[in-house]
């Protein structure tokens, strides 16, 4: 069993990744850009029958920072 | 007085930050290594080294918050032992819950290294007590994710309860209100991204940081 776990800063925190990404496409001549956020891709492996609530508590403990951080959970079967 | 200073795969502040709890204690500190999962009962001093343990993978601080020895510095933590976390430190103390908020990439997108202009905000904490309210002092720092945030009701918390501890007199982060070090709520637990340890001695062209070594060693002789 597979779970993508995407975590992306939550609204009102401030991206200078974003941001940075934003101005290259801009200098590439892409315009109309209006806002980049950054975020991340966590792939995970797991043994057959990991319940939901173990994969939410690793998203808690460990794969984001819910102080700054949102986090949505995609299993793949 | 006895002394301890994290070192984490990666630490590379912990032989300054030792140098400056020698200086300050009169007895070396003792070097724990993060898989270690207990710390002697009757520690009085914890520094929470700077540098980027684990290669800063995940988030700054992430891992290192999360490795067997912080479990045992929270557990000091809590007996009242003073921690001090430094930079990185101050990081994995957020990432570990034991400091509110968190530190994010800096506003400006790079890596920050100078001296900066600090204002001491609270002078009658175990730590600053040796620096005079409101005094302008000076420490380096060296950092890429020290934009502290939190949400407004914890920054107004920690400014009503005076543990906003040092604050930038300069723009240096994006810092959210200037904050640039906090207190935890028993003011035990100080956590901040300047670099004290690298101003204590005449050779480093500064000595601002002395200060506030000596003043951890008069609270914790005090309280003893």
């Amino acid at each position: 069993m597979k779970a993508s776990i995407f975590v992306t800063l939550k609204g009102g925190v401030l991206d200078p990744q974003g941001r940075a990404i934003q101005h290259a496409l801009s200098g590439l001549g892409f315009d109309g850009v209006n806002d980049v956020r950054a975020g991340k891709l966590i792939e995970l492996d797991l043994a057959d029958g990991t319940s939901d609530e173990d994969i939410d508590a690793m998203c808690r403990k460990l794969l984001a920072n819910t102080v700054i951080e949102n986090y949505r959970i995609e299993k793949v079967a | 007085m006895k002394s301890a200073v994290i070192v984490f795969p990666g630490s590379n502040c912990d032989r300054d930050l030792a140098v400056a709890f020698e200086a300050a204690t009169g007895s070396k500190p003792e070097m724990i290594w993060h898989r270690d999962t207990d710390l002697p009962d009757d520690i009085d001093l914890i520094g929470v080294p700077g540098g980027f343990s684990y290669g800063d993978y995940l988030r700054s601080g992430a891992m290192a918050a999360r490795s067997p020895v912080m479990q045992a510095v929270a557990r000091a933590a809590d007996r009242g032992a003073f921690v001090l976390g430094i930079c990185n430190g101050f990081q994995v103390l957020t990432e570990s819950g034991l400091l509110p908020g968190a530190l994010l990439r800096n506003a400006g997108g790079h890596f920050v290294c100078r001296d900066v202009a600090l204002t001491v905000e609270n002078a009658q904490s175990a730590f600053t007590s040796l620096y005079d309210a409101g005094e302008a002092i000076t420490y380096p720092v060296a950092h890429h994710d020290g934009n502290y945030f939190a949400d407004d009701a914890t920054l107004d918390r920690l400014e009503g309860e005076g543990r906003v501890a040092l604050r930038y007199a300069e723009s240096v982060n994006g810092s959210a209100r200037n904050i640039a070090g906090i207190l935890n709520d028993a003011g035990n637990v100080l956590g901040m991204m300047p670099h004290p340890e690298r101003v204590i001695e005449a050779a480093h062209g500064k000595t601002d940081g002395q200060r506030l070594f000596k003043g951890i060693v008069e609270g914790l002789l005090a309280r003893a």
